[in-house]
């Protein structure tokens, strides 16, 4: 198990740097950048002696390949550059933005999840009909209506209208409201989708119409066996959903005139501040790799298989290198049984 | 295993007080579309404390709708349309969900289908069976945990503890039989309803699984309603049986009598139809008068080895031109893994493989190209082989297709469907199936299809992979005939492949038994079935369901 965890970080490890580079290679393609837009710019009269001293400060007079080398042993070095348009340090930059957004981002996250398992729950047990078909409907709508009109809504009817919640941040929890319900509807559409598809596949398992015969009721099973057989597609969906909550906190935070990463970004890249796109790309990613890092390490902790797939998956890389054949029982146990005829027929 | 044949009707009851399970003129239907559908109709039967009674029938003939008829279980569009299910006296069919789920496992319980998926795979076997215990009884923690170590005991576990901690997928497909009967005895049911409770397990498993429902029911004298196909398996193992046709009863007798004499012509048509009373080989000293034939298939210390274990280890062979050679073998015995070998799907690991005199058991795919021509085969599943989107006659087409230069099918097109017409004749099936899609014909009509495939190529061997385990009894031995009279007709060489020993004994003159890779015993049938050398077969033969049908 230690084995696995360290091979999913390493993973890790290798994704952010695949993301950085990639990053930096698309960057210093597109054509200019935050310094060269100042020095092209006709009305900063700059000479061209003032504009060759300002490329070398910013290292951007060497050829890209060592720009790109530089900037990874900087931020091998924790550094990660100076902003091009105020000449902040992005770390400095970054730091400040990050607590607000990872609070909207982890509140926003939550109420996804809370939203996406009463969607879930009562779209398939709720007593009335009427009530199922209603919650069943509701992916399908939340997905479909952008979250920055959600957003809008909210901030129209909460905010202008019944004056519950402030419209612009004021530090408060209540401001965060707004926002995380916006990123919440977002993100639950895909997981209760998910979630409401696999609870309905699970009860139509035949292990559960045993549950069934045995005289258990539709609450006991659902506690003892569907939850978690059903929770296992909607635990890979959070992770992928993580990136969607990023995304969307940019328009969010926009819509809301919060200050955060999203900010961040829309300057950035409106001013091609290529060093703070490079920064943000990295939190980005560093955020979206974790959170799937601890899908991939709660995976085996709930699926007993998963977890017998990896330790079977490392005794046969030893067994391989020492040249050893398995004999005995065990290989004859392993099989699986020939598939029953009124199952083979159908 | 014993030999008793005397029929077991309530033996071990001391006290006889009713019928414990009476149903009475059951009628269930199933919505489809804005009508519905009548599975079955006018049931009626008793069942005495102790009494198995095995309900046989065909697929789609409701015994399964019965079985989950007594326990309220019906799908979500299967409704009851008349009659009643009495328990100790009293009516159970119209009773309330929450009344209904205190009798479910406590006073009724069941012993599903297919023991593969009738656990929960993330949950640890002894708790899911501890689950009928927290359900119906007042036990603590420990007590229920005890409850489970001694349940196991009694379904024949050794090491309890390291059972009950285990999951799912770390066990048998037997001992997962094993544990879902335990959870259907916890609590000591009066009633028990067995659904197919063998029907994927090997011949020996089953035996073993069958022995100890027979055990448990003797000990607590608990009733069961013994749901199979296998005429072999309600035969050995009721007192009564009722033989299913089109969700009617179409008979109800004690065993040994309807196996003697058995009243209704369908009936006496299954009993006709079970493998152990046919035979389809006429000659069986196995030689012709000019003696024996060129061998078509030799196969020479043939081993084939997968990556940490061994599939088949060091078999040799020979077959005859123009007889049948079968295989017999429990699952993971390496009896598939042979005829993929056969066939070129896999290259062997070492020693000779020759077909019709090719030496191929080196060649890889594309090398055994030309040989497929000559050697076809047919799967278990025909269905899983075809192209759902194909009809009938691409599909025996596109053997054909495939040898015949591209751009050439528009000139023969004409060519190609007199050819598909003949194979579909010879297989039995008219030339109105052309353009039918597979899933619109019946298992028995897939396999036939699947065996014209396989004869448009006018091939001289055909390996026969357990060509005829997923259909019922009858169409099996329609098959049977149908493979008999090609193989005299077009001078066939078959490799049969199959679990069913009855079968094997019906359709071949010589045979191989498996064993972990490894031949046990070959030699003529009537030498190995009548005083078999090693004691596997003898294991085998003794597992072999049915042996009350057998001889007659």
């Amino acid at each position: 198990m230690a084995r696995y965890v360290l091979k999913r970080l390493m993973h890790t490890v290798l994704v952010l740097w695949a993301a950085y580079t990639l990053a930096f290679i698309l960057l210093t393609a597109l054509p200019g950048n935050a310094i060269s837009n100042l020095i092209n710019n006709p009305q900063n009269q700059l000479t061209p002696e003032d504009g060759k001293l300002l490329k070398a400060f910013y290292g951007l007079d060497h050829p890209v390949v060592v720009q790109y080398v530089r900037a990874l042993d900087a931020l091998l070095h924790g550094n990660l550059g100076y902003s091009l348009s105020s000449g902040v340090k992005v770390s400095d930059l970054l730091g400040d933005a990050l607590p607000g957004t990872l609070r909207l981002t982890a509140l926003g996250f939550v109420l996804g999840a809370v939203i996406a398992a009463g969607v879930g729950v009562g779209g398939s047990y709720a007593r009335w009909n009427w009530l199922r078909t209603l919650l069943r409907s509701f992916p399908a709508l939340a997905a479909s209506v952008p979250s920055f009109v959600i957003g809008i809504l909210i901030l129209y009817y909460f905010s202008f209208q019944l004056h519950l919640i402030p419209a612009v941040d004021d530090g408060t929890f209540l401001a965060l409201v707004g926002p995380a319900v916006t990123l919440g509807v977002m993100i639950s559409a895909p997981l209760s989708q998910v979630f409401s598809a696999s609870i309905a596949a699970t009860r139509r398992q035949p292990f559960v119409h045993v549950l069934h015969a045995r005289g258990a009721g539709e609450r006991y099973i659902f506690g003892r066996g569907v939850l978690r057989n059903s929770s296992l597609p909607v635990l890979t969906m959070l992770g992928l959903a993580v990136g969607e909550l990023i995304a969307g906190s940019v328009v969010t935070e926009a819509v809301f005139a919060r200050n955060g990463i999203g900010q961040i970004t829309l300057n950035a890249v409106n001013t091609q501040d290529l060093p703070v796109v490079q920064g943000v790309v990295l939190v980005a990613t560093a955020g979206y790799v974790l959170v799937n890092l601890v899908v991939d390490v709660v995976h085996p902790l709930i699926d007993p298989r998963i977890r017998a797939d990896i330790l079977a998956a490392r005794s046969k890389r030893t067994k391989r290198s020492t040249g050893s054949t398995p004999t005995g029982p065990g290989v004859d146990e392993a099989m699986s049984p020939r598939l029953p005829e009124e199952v083979a027929a159908r | 295993m014993s030999s008793d044949v005397t029929p077991r009707v309530a033996r071990d009851i001391t006290a006889p007080s009713g019928p414990v399970l009476a149903v009475e003129d059951l009628s269930v239907g199933y919505q489809a579309g804005r009508g519905t559908k009548t599975a079955v109709e006018h049931i009626s039967f008793e069942l005495e404390p102790g009494q198995v009674l095995a309900l046989v029938g065909e697929s789609g003939s409701g015994k399964s709708t019965i079985g989950h008829a007594i326990l309220g279980l019906l799908p979500t569009n299967g409704r009851l349309l008349g009659g009643s299910v009495r328990y100790r006296g009293r009516t159970i069919s119209d009773l309330s969900g929450g009344r209904l789920r205190g009798l479910r496992g406590r006073a009724i319980s069941l012993i599903p289908q297919d023991p593969t998926v009738s656990l929960d795979p993330v949950r640890r076997v002894g708790p899911q069976v501890e689950d009928v215990l927290r359900l119906h009884t007042s036990l603590d923690t420990e007590a229920r945990r005890q409850r489970v170590h001694e349940l196991f005991e009694l379904v024949g576990f050794d090491d309890v503890e390291r059972r009950y901690r285990q999951f799912p997928h770390e066990l048998s497909g037997g001992m997962r039989q094993r544990v879902l009967i335990a959870a259907a005895v916890a609590v000591e049911p009066d009633v028990i309803v067995a659904d197919e409770p063998t029907s994927g397990l090997d011949a020996t498993v089953q035996a073993q699984v069958l022995d100890l429902i027979d055990d448990l029911r003797r000990r607590g004298g608990t009733s069961v309603v013994l749901i199979t196909h296998d005429l072999g398996v309600a035969a050995d193992r009721s007192d009564l049986v009722g033989v299913l046709r089109d969700g009617r009863l179409a008979e109800l007798a004690p065993t040994a009598a309807f196996v003697q004499n058995p009243q209704d012509e369908y009936s006496r048509h299954l009993l006709d139809n079970v493998p152990a009373r046919l035979s389809f080989v006429t000659d069986r000293s196995g030689g012709t008068p000019s003696g024996d034939p060129e061998p078509a298939v030799e196969v020479r210390n043939l081993s084939k080895r997968y990556e940490g274990h061994t599939a088949v280890d060091d078999i040799s062979f020979t077959v005859g031109r123009g007889r049948t050679f079968s295989i017999v073998g429990e699952s993971g015995s390496g009896k598939s893994t042979t005829a993929r070998v056969l066939t070129g799907l896999t290259q062997a690991t070492a020693g000779r493989v020759s077909l019709l005199g090719t030496e191929v058991g080196t060649l890889n795919t594309k090398a055994f190209r030309p040989l497929r021509r000559d050697v076809q085969i047919v799967f278990q599943n025909p269905y899983a082989s075809f192209d759902p989107r194909f009809d009938v006659l691409s599909v025996v087409e596109e053997p054909l297709r495939s040898f015949q230069p591209a751009g050439s099918a528009r000139r023969r097109r004409q060519e190609n469907r007199d050819r598909v017409v003949a194979a579909l004749e010879a297989a039995s099936l008219p030339a109105s199936f052309l353009h039918r899609h597979p899933r619109e014909l019946s298992g028995g009509q897939r396999q036939r299809v699947a065996i014209a495939r396989a004869l448009v190529l006018e091939p001289k061997v055909v390996v026969l992979d357990e060509p005829i385990s997923a259909l019922d009894v009858s169409v099996q031995a329609q098959i049977l005939e149908l493979l008999v009279k090609l193989q005299s007709e077009l001078g066939l060489t078959y490799v049969f492949i199959s679990h069913d020993l009855a079968v094997v004994r019906a359709i071949s003159v010589r045979v191989a038994v498996m064993r972990r890779g490894r031949i046990v015993e070959q030699g003529e049938i009537a030498q190995v079935f009548e005083s078999p050398a090693s004691p596997y077969t003898a294991q085998l033969l003794g597992a072999m369901a049915g042996r009350q049908l057998a001889g007659r």
